[in-house]
């Protein structure tokens, strides 16, 4: 791999910038792999990154039915947070949080990584209860975190309309410093990058259709592109379309698939250097390093695999932008898209076995798996090359929907749980 | 948005007017404290979430408040039937 720097890049300019290496190959899949990924998201790249350098695995393939970060991946609007209320949840969320502080350097491929806090609104005294009792859960989990009042909000973002004859006045807000954006498609091509350079085949434009299976084990996938491919584990990493691959192998799973959308204003000058979400209105915003405002909300309520929601969405998020962000009233929005999400009854992610063996799920991210890129590749890959779970993945496994050990994230998951 | 007929209304009418409910046909077990952890689990949580043709339960909720199913494609959004439940 060619090491990307500040002299590499002024050599390449000494040439026209003509010989840049292809950041990855793009080699054909061989018959059988140690551990074959289905899904080249974030997370899919993610996995295959840590088995290549973590558990020395690197007969390893990933399978994309398109494009690299074609899906969620390069959809979301990049919330990177590790504030959450339960312990299971916080600990998983935060050993992200750790990974994403040394990520650029680690793959060498900017990232984008950017600290600048995140605020969560408080407009009710019982918002402020449960922003109270979320910031001590989080302090016990050693989480940076802490309540803010109106006052402080109003001193961090002076954009936003404090003013007590609101009709949703701003009463404070929880406030976790380390949190931030990133830049999303650069995660997946991080991550692509470096899982190529230690000896990862990336196959895009491969679509699984189905899985070979003997006496309830997997022993491959079948492809529409290039037939049957071998492999000792099998690890599905889909996102929105989770419950139809896990329908190929014979299983329901705890899942329904939602349209869930964003859009972009017109570039502005800075006017928002940190990121704003409120539960309660119910929309969420931060400004792009080109100066769009980035806004996003709640999933369309029906199931959907089509990329695409209801404009009364989109209305209502506005809505809620304008009730906070007054001045932002009559700036023009330049682009509107959706993702499909895979959401569970806890808004926790299901991270486990299944019923057939070797085969592995990790999806049920829903609306806020950006955050949890690093963090769920580094766990799922030990699930994969362990075959079992660990201490941190344990909490997250399908079991928990007969034991009843539901992990609650819904009010610490709020809009939408970005 | 969805322009969706409401079998009992007899009239198509704007999605805001309905809500979602779940995947259709989903049967309460008879005896709940007769089954298994499993069982029990299965039909809290475990759904089809099917990409294509799906039966979903849907109310008008701020029309007459009754409860319909729908069938439609969850990939093209077309809505193929509305029948009472
Ligand atoms: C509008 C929107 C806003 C969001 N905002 C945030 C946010 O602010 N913060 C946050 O933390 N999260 C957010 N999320 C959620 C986040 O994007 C997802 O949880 C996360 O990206 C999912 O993991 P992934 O990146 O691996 O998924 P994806 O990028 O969707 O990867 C899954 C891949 O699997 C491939 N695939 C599917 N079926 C097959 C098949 N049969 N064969 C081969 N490949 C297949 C797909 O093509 C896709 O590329 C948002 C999501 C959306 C849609
Ligand atoms: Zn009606």
């Amino acid at each position: 791999m060619e090491k990307y720097s500040a002299f590499t890049l002024f050599a390449h300019a000494l040439k026209h910038h003509k010989n840049w290496q292809p950041v990855w190959r793009t080699p054909s899949p061989k018959k059988t792999y140690d551990v074959v990924i289905v899904g080249g998201g974030g997370h899919g790249l993610a996995t295959a990154y840590y088995l290549a350098k973590n558990h020395s695995l690197k007969n390893v393939a990933v399978l994309e039915k398109g494009y690299l970060g074609g899906g969620n991946t390069a959809r979301n609007t990049t919330i990177i947070r590790s504030n959450y209320l339960w312990d299971e949840a916080a600990c998983l969320y935060e050993h992200s949080m750790k990974l994403w502080e040394g990520l650029s350097n680690e793959l060498n491929y900017n990232v984008m990584f950017s600290q600048r806090g995140v605020l969560n609104l408080g407009h009710t005294l019982q918002c402020m209860r449960d922003i109270e009792r979320r910031v001590n859960a989080n302090r016990l989990n050693g989480i940076d975190s802490v309540v803010l009042s109106t006052k402080e909000v109003q001193k961090l973002v002076p954009a936003l309309d404090c003013s007590s004859n609101r009709r949703y006045p701003i009463l404070g807000a929880s406030w976790q410093p380390r949190a931030g954006i990133a830049r999303h498609d650069a995660v997946a091509w991080g991550y692509a990058r470096a899982a190529d350079a230690l000896g990862v085949d990336i196959i895009q434009g491969c679509t699984v259709e189905g899985f070979m299976l003997e006496n309830g084990a997997a022993t491959g996938v079948k492809t529409r592109e290039y037939g049957a491919i071998n492999a000792a584990r099998i690890g599905c990493v889909v996102a929105g379309n989770s419950s139809v691959l896990s329908s190929m192998a014979g299983f329901k799973l705890p899942i329904e698939s939602h349209p869930l959308q964003a859009s972009v204003s017109e570039p502005l000058k800075p006017v928002l250097d940190t990121v704003v979400m409120s539960n309660h209105v119910h929309a969420y915003i931060s400004q792009s390093d080109k100066g769009e405002l980035v806004i996003g909300a709640g999933i369309d309520g029906y199931n959907g695999y089509g990329q695409r929601g209801s404009y009364s969405t989109i209305e209502d998020t506005l809505r809620a932008i304008i009730e906070m962000f007054p001045s932002f009233s009559r700036v023009r929005m330049n682009r509107q898209w959706g993702g499909i999400v895979d959401t569970t009854p806890d808004a926790c992610p299901v991270i486990s076995e299944t019923p057939v063996k070797n085969l592995f799920f990790n999806c049920g991210w829903g609306t806020g798996g950006f955050k949890a890129t690093p963090g769920s590749g580094h766990v799922f890959s030990s699930m994969l090359s362990e075959g079992k779970a660990s201490m941190l993945t344990k909490p997250f496994s399908l079991e928990r929907f007969y034991t009843g050990a539901l992990i609650d994230e819904h009010g610490a998951a709020g809009v939408a749980h970005s | 948005m969805f322009y969706i007929r409401c079998p009992y209304c007899e009239e198509h009418r704007d999605e805001q007017e309905f809500h979602r409910v779940a995947e259709a046909n989903l049967v309460r077990p008879s005896d709940p404290d007769g089954c298994s952890d499993q069982e029990w689990g299965e039909y809290l949580y475990f759904r089809k979430n099917t990409r294509g043709e799906y039966n979903e339960l849907w109310v008008h909720s701020v029309g007459c408040r009754k409860f319909f199913n729908i069938q439609r494609n969850t990939e093209t959004y077309e809505i193929l039937n509305t029948s009472p439940v």
